[in-house]
């Protein structure tokens, strides 16, 4: 679905990922983790087009991201569900608006019966009218979630979901995040928090990528 | 079951995606107001200086003074001469010859009430009343100069001329002002939308992120700005056009006189609001999909 082939990135000039070779298949589970500031969140972007890789290729459900139109990326994120650690919400619209923006802003009528089910899949569905800065952080990621899925993506990519929420709510978004993987949803976290990819071990056959030396690599049996 | 309450307007109104900017819109809306509002008076002048220069070419047109200057003896001859010229002469309808009354009344301004024309030796005068297609005066001219040297021609072409031309460069100037006006319209649309696009990056990263296309995003701010434009123009349309009929600006006879609207002409400053509008709407995608495309 995505593949990096050789992909270099830098910021201002100064390299920070080399050689970077990638495939995201159906159905994974990766784990990305890795010193802050390594590159975790700048590969998150490159894999769903919001940066463009300096040199190499980068394929998209097998088109070049290079060559691909700003039309044809935006068609590609409703396959791509991303969660952000700051969520990126609209904040003047209420929190069932946010979770159905990806149908509002594709002009797709909502489709509030699967919306409603979505919101009580992620336990929100008594804070549909809230506006996002009235909730809590768990609550915030947990409707980051709900809107990453909504279109049914092939794969969810998220950067540091875990990031603003206490261990019991992370453990509650991992569970959400395997429960969709065993519906045949592909996966990548990125992570610097190694006692959540421990914990996910038990639950689901994952991989562990890791930054180190601006290369990635496979994490050994350490963790 | 829950239900979505107040949720569900962004649902079918997908111009809510972009808040609502309190100042900034009331400013655009104002100022478009104040450009429809000086329209107004540009249209006005356009429209009452071309009704100008048409009433002058119109009723100086009409007719022509032909004037005949003979010793006493040749004057009936020459005057049945001149006669017959312009009675053989395509584009006239009919010609008078002016009574010694009507004669002193026209020197009467002049010379006084008292004075003794029949003493005087005055050319004759015959009035022309040309056809509305007219006649070829050069043509006469010639004629004339051939068969009855004395007689000369006036068909107020030199009094005409002038008058004609700075009604023209006054309708001229109400163009150019409206041009004016609609560029600076079109620049202040720039940078409103400019402004709302940069205070709304936010918003338009978390819109390309859940797969909105830039005709989407852009769409959004191009109905809101477009809207506020027009609202706007309309209000100043109406206060500038109430303006004209309220105020006296038809101040009896002079230069100005019919300054303003009249009968179907009041039907062009309607044409403020729409055009507004257009003007908003081309700068404000122009500068939407500038922006997204810079955005990357």
């Amino acid at each position: 679905m995505i593949r990096l082939a050789n992909v270099t990135h830098d910021y201002g000039g100064r390299a920070l990922l080399r050689g970077v070779d990638l495939h995201i298949a159906p159905g994974s589970f990766f784990f990305l983790t890795g010193p802050s500031g390594a590159g975790k969140s700048t590969l998150i972007k490159l894999c769903y087009g919001e940066l463009k890789a300096k040199s190499g290729r980068i394929d998209l459900f097998g088109r070049d991201l290079a060559t691909m139109t700003r039309d044809g990326l935006a068609d590609t994120r409703k396959r791509v569900g991303v969660i952000h650690q700051d969520c990126k919400f609209l904040d003047h619209l209420t929190l069932a608006e946010n979770v159905a923006l990806p149908f509002i802003a594709t002009g797709r009528p909502v489709p509030e019966a699967d919306l409603r089910e979505l919101l009580e899949w992620v336990g929100l569905a008594h804070h549909a009218d809230a506006l996002p800065p009235t909730l809590s952080g768990g609550e915030r990621q947990r409707a980051a979630l709900a809107r990453a899925v909504i279109m049914t993506p092939d794969i969810v990519l998220a950067d540091e979901p875990t990031g603003n929420v206490d261990w019991e709510m992370s453990q509650r978004l991992l569970s959400l995040l395997v429960e969709l993987n065993r519906g045949g949803t592909a996966v990548m976290i990125a992570t610097h928090d190694l006692n959540l990819i421990r914990n996910a071990k038990s639950q689901v056959a994952s991989r562990t990528l890791r930054i180190a030396d601006n290369t990635l690599q496979l994490a050994g049996a350490e963790l | 079951m829950i239900g979505f309450g107040q949720s569900r307007t962004a649902f079918t109104d997908a111009g809510r995606v972009v808040p609502a900017s309190g100042y900034s819109a009331v400013l655009t809306a104002a100022t478009a107001a104040a450009m429809a509002f000086l329209a107004v008076f540009a249209l006005a002048l356009s429209v009452s200086a071309g009704q100008l220069a048409q009433r002058w070419s119109q009723t100086l047109s009409q007719s022509a003074t032909l004037r005949l200057s003979a010793p006493e003896s040749e004057l009936s001859a020459q005057t049945a001469t001149v006669l017959e010229v312009l009675r053989t002469t395509p584009g006239i309808i009919s010609t008078r010859i002016l009574e010694t009354d009507e004669q002193r009344a026209l020197l009467e301004p002049w010379f006084g009430p008292d004075l003794p024309v029949e003493d005087l030796v005055l050319p004759r005068m015959i009035e022309i009343i040309e056809a509305p297609e007219g006649f070829d005066a050069q043509g006469l001219r010639l004629r004339l100069s051939t068969e009855v040297p004395g007689a000369v021609l006036d068909d107020h072409t030199r009094w005409r001329r002038p008058l004609v031309a700075a009604a023209g460069s006054l309708r001229g100037l109400a163009w150019v002002s409206i041009a004016l006006l609609a560029g600076t319209m079109a620049a202040m649309i720039t940078l409103a939308a400019g402004f709302s696009l940069a205070a709304n990056a936010q918003v338009i990263r978390v819109l390309r992120l859940v797969g909105a296309r830039d005709t989407f995003i852009a769409r959004a701010f191009v109905r809101r700005i477009t809207l506020l434009a027009l609202v706007g123009s309309l209000a100043g349309t109406v206060l500038g056009m109430l303006a004209f009929a309220v105020l006296p600006v038809d101040g009896g006879a002079g230069f100005l006189t019919g300054l303003g609207f009249s009968g179907a002409t009041w039907l062009v400053p309607l044409i403020i609001p729409p055009l507004s509008a257009l003007i908003a709407w081309g700068a404000t995608r122009a500068a939407a999909f500038r922006v997204l495309r810079r955005a990357g």
